[in-house]
């Protein structure tokens, strides 16, 4: 492949680093994003946003068949699913081969089209928005989003209330902190995919082996001056500096909000942080360029086997996590399938194979157990398995309303310089 | 069009003959260039007139995602993003202008060589080797230059070791003793990601030069500088002024570079235009970005062209 022919030259961690900064995961400024991005902003915005009518009004949220297109999944053996990219065991001979997937389609007969297509939130809702707003058919019976984007998805009642006879394993089997999330209670309409740990990440080599452990030190270290990156998803980095000021991102006020922001531009101002980044932050941890930075926990497990002086760190006043979620958009024309696969992955044994092929944190009920008897390295990472002590420091971002989300996000954009 | 009307023999019936069938095949040759002219304006309808309408729209409506958009006429917001955004526009044309210089700096002579001096088996492969660069993605090329610009890395080095960064500093281009994040490093990627839109033009427009004028000039006693600035540089013209429009326009509105090369003092209007469209939802806010950008573009260029004083474009 070309790409391969590209890097050849280069170290192995640095051509890994390179191509998960391309094409891998979460608020990845992947090839496509940027194409897509590129093409939505060379003057289109229009085109997606002209007289937009009120979201909803192809049914509210309290109304579970409004936003329902028939269901062909008896006629029709296949689901649409649409993932982040590198977000599913895959095998390493064979790119397109995916284990739980083929165990799915030969338990129930339903053929899986799996599109790598979520390369960042904000992009595929500006891609998914014209046809949901129109109360058309997506394409897609599954998609993947992070918990604000998710909740957006719901608010606008652009997601399908899950039926709850089809996904009796996942409710069975959802780990209890994950159960009631604020824009979800009782999970009516979406099921973790994986969970997200937002940690702080050094390169040992790069602060001369002095240990980087909390967020006042990113902020104001005089060693790390210059070497210091947050990340550019507004929740994860305000979070965790939240925290680091004593407040709860679960509970926090729109003055905490502000304070966050100002400690954080003080730090841009001085010249102390970097950058915000994607997780293109991986490249330039490894390389040294960057000493220390807001890190996710599941691009570090790669990070670390290419580079032992890599360490991560949970700040003592705690870290942010959030969970990606499999929802049922608005028309989908599969759900039932789609319900059928949720449910699938909430059996331990096949939770334990995604969670080993992946490396992000499982919200199934025991599966600990069954990922110790197939990966025992991942078992016993906190960055997969969280430990008890962990757990007790994990904190997640409150819902925004809509008002406070426009608000916020200025603000944000404001600091990171756009 | 007036050939084709007057090829049309005007008289071939005569207009008292009585016959209604005759006008047909006339009224359709006549119509003939505009069927032609179909497909090209269809398109442009589309993919052109249409989105600039919904654009213009949308820069024009106030609302939000949950209780819908509606043209307010709310003019303001043109204002607003002007002023919210004046030093990203600075930095956007500034960036851009540089990188522009140095793309004509780096192609010129370049293309010269490859159109002059370069046998005729060179010229091709030299012309591949200008080209190659597009068959890997932007994106790969410009986090490319992370690893070259790479703090540690030999480059940035050898500029410390020869103190030309501690030049740089002092003008601002760079600060302390790295070249990344910083307008240096934004500069270099608009720089290298764009030159080959400007290499191609000026190629094209010197290798058509007739190799015989510079024979004549050096007959005029004309030294082969003088037989630049006199001779080629002039006709070369048309290429200078399409590849300063080919790198400039894309380079203004790019954001890659500054998101992945700088800081976030470095950031564009192309950033703010992505942030406004994807992460605030302010949608006319995004709109009203791009039509400022686009006009101050267009007005910068027809000025430029003006200057230039080059009506024929090849």
């Amino acid at each position: 492949m070309a790409f391969n022919e590209l890097t050849d030259g280069l170290s192995e961690p640095v051509r890994k680093a390179w191509e998960r900064s391309l094409t891998s995961g979460r608020a990845a400024l992947g090839r496509r994003a940027v194409l897509r991005a590129a093409a939505l902003t060379a003057g289109a915005a229009g085109l997606a946003a002209c007289g937009i009518p009120p979201a909803g009004h192809t049914g509210g949220t309290g109304d579970s068949t409004a936003n329902a297109a028939k269901d062909l999944s008896d006629s029709e053996k296949e689901v649409n699913f649409s993932n982040w990219p590198l977000y599913v065991d895959t095998d390493e001979n064979d790119k397109e081969k995916h284990g739980t997937l083929e165990a799915f389609t030969a338990a129930t007969g339903i053929k899986v089209r799996y599109t790598e297509d979520v390369n960042d939130n904000v992009e595929f809702f500006g891609k998914v928005k014209p046809q949901l707003a129109a109360g058309q058919d997506t394409g897609r019976d599954l998609m993947v989003l992070t918990d604000w984007m998710a909740a957006r998805l719901i608010r606008l009642g652009w997601a399908q209330k899950l039926k709850p006879a089809n996904v009796t394993t996942a409710i069975t089997n959802v780990e209890s902190r994950f159960r009631a999330p604020d824009w979800d209670p009782g999970r009516l309409y979406s099921y973790p995919w994986a969970g997200i740990q937002v940690v702080i990440a050094y390169n040992r080599k790069a602060t001369k082996g002095k240990e980087v452990t909390s967020v006042a030190q990113l902020l104001e270290d005089p060693d790390l001056k210059g070497r210091v990156t947050f990340l550019s998803e507004m929740r994860d980095s305000i979070g965790i500096t939240l925290l680091d000021m004593g407040k709860d991102p679960a509970k926090f006020t729109a003055d905490d909000y502000a304070a966050a922001v100002a400690r954080l531009q003080k730090a841009v101002d001085n010249k102390q942080i970097r950058r915000f980044t994607g997780n293109d932050y991986g490249q330039e941890l490894s390389s040294g360029d960057i000493a220390a930075c807001v890190a996710w926990g599941g691009d570090l497990i790669q990070l670390q086997a290419d580079n032992p002086d890599i360490e991560f760190v949970i700040p003592e006043k705690g870290f942010v996590t959030s969970t990606d979620n499999l929802l049922v958009p608005a028309r989908a024309q599969h759900k039932t399938n789609a319900e059928k696969l949720i449910d699938f992955y909430y059996q331990p044994k096949i939770a334990a194979q995604l969670t080993a092929g992946i490396g992000f944190v499982s919200a199934v009920t025991g599966v600990k157990e069954e990922l110790a008897a197939i990966a025992p390295d991942s078992a016993a990472n906190p960055l997969v398995v969280p430990t008890p002590g962990m757990a007790a420091k994990a904190h997640v971002f409150r819902t925004l309303t809509e008002t406070e989300e426009s608000d916020f996000e200025e603000k944000f954009s404001k600091l990171i310089g756009a | 069009m007036s050939t084709l009307t007057e090829a049309a023999p005007p008289q071939a019936i005569p207009p008292d003959s009585g016959q209604p069938a005759g006008s047909a095949p006339r009224t359709r040759r006549k119509l003939t260039p505009y069927w032609l002219l179909l497909p090209g304006v269809a398109w442009l309808v589309v993919f052109f007139a249409v989105p600039m309408l919904y654009q213009g729209s949308t820069s024009l409506q106030t609302g939000s995602l949950e209780d819908g958009f509606r043209v307010t006429w709310h003019l303001a917001t043109y204002w607003d993003a002007l002023v919210e955004y004046k030093w990203h526009f600075v930095r956007s044309f500034g960036y851009a202008a540089t990188a522009t210089l140095l793309c004509l700096a780096i192609g010129y002579p370049l293309a010269y060589t490859i159109a002059f001096k370069a046998s005729k088996r060179w010229r091709s492969v030299l012309l591949i080797l200008v080209i190659a660069p597009f068959f890997t993605s932007f994106l790969i090329r410009t986090l490319a230059w992370k690893t070259i610009l790479s703090d540690g890395g030999p480059v940035v080095g050898l500029l410390n070791t020869l103190h030309v960064l501690d030049v740089t500093s002092a003008i601002g281009l760079t600060s302390g003793d790295r070249v990344l994040a910083t307008p240096l490093a934004v500069v270099c990627g608009l720089t290298y990601n764009f030159l080959p839109f400007m290499i191609l033009p000026l190629y094209t427009s010197l290798e058509r030069i007739d190799p015989r004028l510079h024979e004549a000039a050096g007959d005029l006693y004309a030294r082969p500088f003088t037989t630049f600035r006199k001779v080629t540089f002039p006709i070369s013209l048309p290429g200078v002024v399409a590849g300063t429009l080919l790198t400039f326009i894309p380079a203004s509105g790019d954001y890659i570079n500054a998101q992945l090369l700088g800081s976030p003092s470095e950031q564009m209007v192309g950033n703010g235009i992505q942030k406004q469209f994807l992460n605030v939802l302010d949608y006319p806010t995004a709109a009203a970005l791009s039509f400022i950008l686009m006009a101050l573009i267009l007005g910068m260029v027809t000025v430029y062209m003006r200057k230039a004083g080059t009506e024929e474009l090849v």
